[in-house]
Order: C-alpha cells, then sequence, then structure tokens
C-alpha cells in the first residue's frame, strides 16, 4: 500500500509536500471537533468557580470574577451529596458484581452446555432483550412495592441483577472460544464449574471487562428507574438527586455544575484509568450486534 | 460432585442458569404480561382495578397529547440520525494512516459517553439559555441572533437532539473505528489506481464495507431514540413554554404512570412503544437486503 501511495504521491508533487498537507487539514478538523465536545465540561468547571451573579451574567462571563471555590463545600451542605454519592457507589458496585456474575455463568451454560429446553430458555432472553425497558416498569415497580422495598437501596439494585443483555453478549463471547481445551480439561476428569473457572473464564477475560464497563456506566448514570423507586433525597443516587435540584427556590447554578462535577469525576477518573477497556468493551458490543 | 463431567444432567444447567432464569421471569417475562392486563384496565380513586377493554388505547388516540408525543418522539428520532454521518467522518478522520494524536482525540471525543446523562443536560441548559447562555453569546459574534432555545416550541427537539448526538457520539466512532479496520487495504489500493480520489473513495469503497457497522448503529439509534427520557426530563422543566413541544413518549409514559398514576394508559402508552418499535426494526431489517453488504 505505502509504495502506491509514495509512487502517486510522487507523481502528484515531487517536493512531497502533497502527503503532508492532508494531515494537517484532518488535524484541523479533528481539533475543531474536540474543542466541541469538550467544551461543556470546560465550561462545566468554570461556572462551578463563579459565584451567582458571574454565572448568570449577561454577557456570559468567561473567567470567574471573583474566583469562587466555596461551591463545592456548598454542594455537601445544600443537599444530602455524601449520602447521595455513597448510594451511588453501592447501587454500582452491587449490580455489576451481581450482573457480570449471573451473565457470565448463564451466558457460558447457553454457549457451552447441552440440555433439554435449551432453545426455549433462549428465545426468552431473547424477547426480554428486544422489549423496551419501559414495559417492565409498572410491575418491577408492584413487585418492589409488595416487597416493602420502595424508596430504599435494595429496591434500586435488584431488577437490575438480571439483563438479558448482558447474557446474550457472554454467550456470543463463550460460542467465539475453541472447544479444544475444554475437552482436555474434560478428559482430565474436570467437571463443569472447574472447567468453567480454571478454563473458560480466564479466556473470557475482554468480554468479561466488556460486560463490566457496561454495567458500571449504567448502574452509575441511570435515572428513570431509580427516580421512579426513591422518593426520598437521602435514599437517592446522584444521577436523580442532581436533577431535583434544579428549581428548587432558584438554581444556584455554580453549586450545581460543582455537584454534577464531583458526580462526573469518579466515572472520568475510572475511564482514564481504563480507556483501553472502555473503548474496547464498546467497540466489542458493535462487533457482536 | 459424582456426576460424569459432559453428560447432559439437570444439575449443571440448573446451577448456572437458574438464578438468572428466575430473575428474568420475575421481573421481565411477567412484567409483559402484565403491563398487557394493566393496558385493559382502570385504577379505581381508591386502588383496584377495573376491566375496560380497549378503553385506554381509545382514550390515547383521541387525547392530542399521545399523537402530539409521538410527532415529537419522530422529529427528534430524525435530528438524532446526523450522528451517524458525523461519526463516520470523524472515524475515517482518525483512521487516517499515520495520524499523531489519534488516542487523544479518541478519549476527548469519548468523554461525554461515560458522563451522567443529569450532569450533562444541567450544564447544557445553561448553555442554552437565552439571557445568560454562552452559545447566544458564541452565536452573537459570528452575527447570529440567538433564542431561548429550550423554551421555543420551534427549537427545543433539535436542541435536545445537539446534546443527545453529543453524548452518544464517542461510542458511535469507536464501533465505526473499529470496523474500518476490518476494510481491505488492497481496495484502497484498487480505487486509487483507478484514479478515485478520497471522498470518492469514502463513499465507494469504505461506506459499503463498512455497511454491516452502519445498520447495527442505525437500528440501536433509532430505538435509543424512541426511548429518549433523561435529558429532556433534566432539560425541560414543568415550567418551560415548550414542555408540549417536547414531552416525548417515555415523557409522557413517566407522568402518566408515576406522577398521574393512571396505570392503565400508561401501560397502554408503553405498548404503543413497543409496537413502534417493533415495527421500525422489521422495516429496518426488510430494507437492509437493498443496502448492506455482507461479506
Amino acid at each position: 500500500m505505502s509504495e502506491t501511495r509514495t509512487v502517486a504521491a510522487a507523481a502528484e508533487s515531487p517536493t512531497g509536500r502533497r502527503p503532508r498537507r492532508q494531515p494537517i487539514v484532518v488535524h484541523v478538523v479533528l481539533i475543531i471537533g474536540a474543542i466541541a465536545m469538550t467544551f461543556p465540561f470546560i465550561w462545566q468547571v468554570l461556572s462551578s468557580l463563579k459565584n451567582f451573579a458571574g454565572a448568570t451574567a449577561v454577557p456570559p462571563q468567561w473567567v470567574p470574577d471573583p474566583w469562587v471555590f466555596t461551591n463545592f463545600g456548598k454542594v455537601l451542605t445544600s443537599m444530602p451529596f455524601l449520602d447521595m454519592a455513597i448510594n451511588s457507589l453501592v447501587i454500582t458496585v452491587v449490580t455489576t458484581a451481581g450482573h457480570v456474575v449471573l451473565c457470565t455463568m448463564a451466558g457460558y451454560a447457553f454457549a457451552r452446555m447441552h440440555f433439554v429446553g435449551r432453545g426455549a430458555l433462549f428465545i426468552l432472553v431473547l424477547s426480554v432483550l428486544m422489549v423496551p425497558g419501559q414495559l417492565f416498569l409498572l410491575p418491577q415497580y408492584e413487585i418492589i412495592q409488595a416487597i416493602g422495598w420502595l424508596d430504599s437501596v435494595p429496591g434500586i439494585i435488584l431488577p437490575g441483577l438480571f439483563s438479558a443483555f448482558g447474557t446474550f453478549l457472554m454467550r456470543q463471547f463463550f460460542m467465539s472460544l475453541p472447544a479444544e481445551l475444554e475437552e482436555a480439561a474434560r478428559l482430565d476428569g474436570a467437571n463443569q464449574f472447574q472447567i468453567f473457572f480454571k478454563v473458560m473464564l480466564p479466556l473470557a477475560k475482554s468480554g468479561v471487562i466488556a460486560l463490566t464497563v457496561f454495567s458500571v456506566l449504567g448502574a452509575w448514570n441511570a435515572m428513570l428507574w431509580p427516580l421512579i423507586v426513591t422518593s426520598t433525597q437521602e435514599r437517592m443516587p446522584l444521577s436523580v438527586g442532581l436533577s431535583q435540584m434544579l428549581g428548587l427556590n432558584f438554581t444556584d447554578y455554580p453549586t450545581l455544575m460543582a455537584g454534577s462535577l464531583m458526580a462526573t469525576i469518579p466515572m472520568i477518573v475510572v475511564f482514564l484509568f481504563l480507556q483501553k477497556q472502555f473503548i474496547a468493551g464498546i467497540a466489542f458490543s458493535g462487533s457482536k450486534g | 460432585m459424582s456426576l460424569p463431567p459432559g453428560s447432559s444432567t439437570f444439575l449443571w444447567p440448573t446451577l448456572f442458569l437458574g438464578p438468572l432464569i428466575l430473575g428474568l421471569v420475575i421481573f421481565f417475562i411477567w412484567p409483559i404480561f402484565r403491563t398487557l392486563y394493566l393496558s385493559f384496565t382502570e385504577t379505581g380513586a381508591f386502588g383496584g382495578s377495573t376491566w375496560v377493554g380497549l378503553a385506554n388505547y381509545g382514550e390515547l388516540f383521541s387525547d392530542p397529547e399521545l399523537p402530539q408525543a409521538l410527532l415529537n418522539t419522530a422529529i427528534y428520532t430524525v435530528f438524532s440520525l446526523v450522528g451517524i454521518p458525523l461519526a463516520l467522518v470523524i472515524a475515517a478522520l482518525l483512521n487516517t494512516p499515520g495520524l499523531k494524536g489519534r488516542s487523544v482525540y479518541r478519549v476527548l471525543y469519548f468523554l461525554p459517553v461515560v458522563t451522567m446523562p443529569a450532569a450533562i443536560a444541567l450544564v447544557w441548559k445553561m448553555i442554552y439559555n437565552g439571557d445568560y447562555g454562552i452559545l447566544n453569546q458564541l452565536l452573537g459574534m459570528v452575527g447570529v441572533q440567538g433564542t431561548s432555545w429550550l423554551n421555543n416550541p420551534g427549537t427545543v427537539l433539535l436542541s435536545v437532539a445537539i446534546v443527545g448526538i453529543w453524548s452518544s457520539l464517542g461510542s458511535n466512532i469507536v464501533i465505526f473505528m473499529a470496523a474500518l479496520q476490518g476494510v481491505p487495504p488492497s481496495l484502497y489500493e484498487a480505487a486509487e489506481m483507478d484514479g478515485a480520489g478520497p471522498v470518492r473513495r469514502f463513499l465507494s469503497v469504505t461506506v459499503p464495507m463498512i455497511s454491516p457497522s452502519v445498520f447495527f448503529i442505525t437500528v440501536l439509534s433509532v430505538i435509543g431514540a424512541l426511548q429518549v427520557f433523561d435529558l429532556v426530563y433534566v432539560m425541560i422543566g414543568p415550567d418551560s413554554a415548550a414542555l408540549p413541544h417536547a414531552k416525548t413518549i417515555v415523557f409522557l409514559f413517566y407522568e402518566t404512570g408515576f406522577l398521574k398514576h393512571n396505570q392503565g394508559a400508561a401501560a397502554a402508552i408503553a405498548f404503543v412503544l413497543l409496537v413502534i418499535i417493533l415495527a421500525l426494526t422489521i422495516i429496518q431489517f426488510s430494507l437492509q437486503k437493498k443496502w448492506v453488504h455482507y461479506e
């Protein structure tokens, strides 16, 4: 390929400037795009460092004047931010752990075990996959109400432990693994659980990571279900708590921006550390679709 | 465990699948039938429900609320599809051979994907503000007269759709980049030999070769856009003049079922949404033969 390019480029411009000009145009477009993508974050940071008058000044104030650093403290006193953050954390960790374990085991069973009724059960999973989430909400609310878990963190978590999407994703992944290792382990006398745990699970690492990424993002950012289940601020996760802060008396935008930043930063930090896994997880789901 | 390994027994599938199937049946399968039942009932003033047949569906379509919500959702969905070609172009640019800083760009474009929708909606609400919003200030610099974007019935859906595009662009770019890496370089060489320029190569080689990914993203984008709720809920306050022009199907569902406690009507709305999603997905799958190329 490079040979063809060089020949073509040389034919077009003997000085060799043409192949260099193209990436510059590309960079200009990409930089403009990157500014547009990151501007709301920059604006959020700037707004969180202004006072109320500065945040609502006409024309808008670019640089905070004066710089205010107390908004981050104000978040903790003007709303039960710490309670909400702990709720978000518990919801995310428990949902992800439960959901990844259940979906991985179920996906493995669908991909690698032969049993009566497998086809029918898999159609059941697919049917859940195709129905929009709103269809489940009213009865889920009734169930949570019946067991007395309304307005509680367990009530938010429970339905999220079971997922058709995760099961389907893991089934697809286990289907793509070679059967030889499994057969060798079987000849060595390993039982299904040993094969799953010692042979297949290590091979499925990238699939498990992809599922974990989806699960963490979904649980931390979810809004509709926690909004329905909770009514007390102290029991809400951040996603719902922040939205409820709008319009109470007046909207204290700088504090709200400080709170939004504090709710977003954990996910961004996790993302920056695990960006390869995040991006591979999303790409993985695309290629399996 | 003395069971012979590998034999088709009952125990292992039950252990591996049992908990998940039980959860799915209780929280997802049973609710489908329960919602269907609820859609034929009406909640009484003191609880309890009575069978009303198709009355909920009849009322929904004679009341202007649902048709308006359907129209709003359709407009939003059409706007949001602009994100697909945008993501494809950016992905192609990011795949330029020898491009420096690719991973930095990718991280910057991907950042909104991991950000909480509530936090996204709050900052964009500020940006869009008609009085002190920075968007109108920026538009003023290039001589464009702004508006109160989220309160103006004519701009509210476009404004929310732009935020939707912004927040999902990164994941679409990543999926397209993965697909683009699978296109054999020999095809580009052949096209180049035939004298095709970059634009021609993009349209005649790239787009057909990655059409399965375009199809996949289109189907998912349509399904996602039909279910938009978070952004509308946070950005459009109950006092907004534009609320009737921004109420989407899921917003109406939430309002009907959980604010007005009219479960029967809400269940009927959920079924209308199911039928629309199924119909659009089936249409897309039947149209794919015309434009999606599988190897």
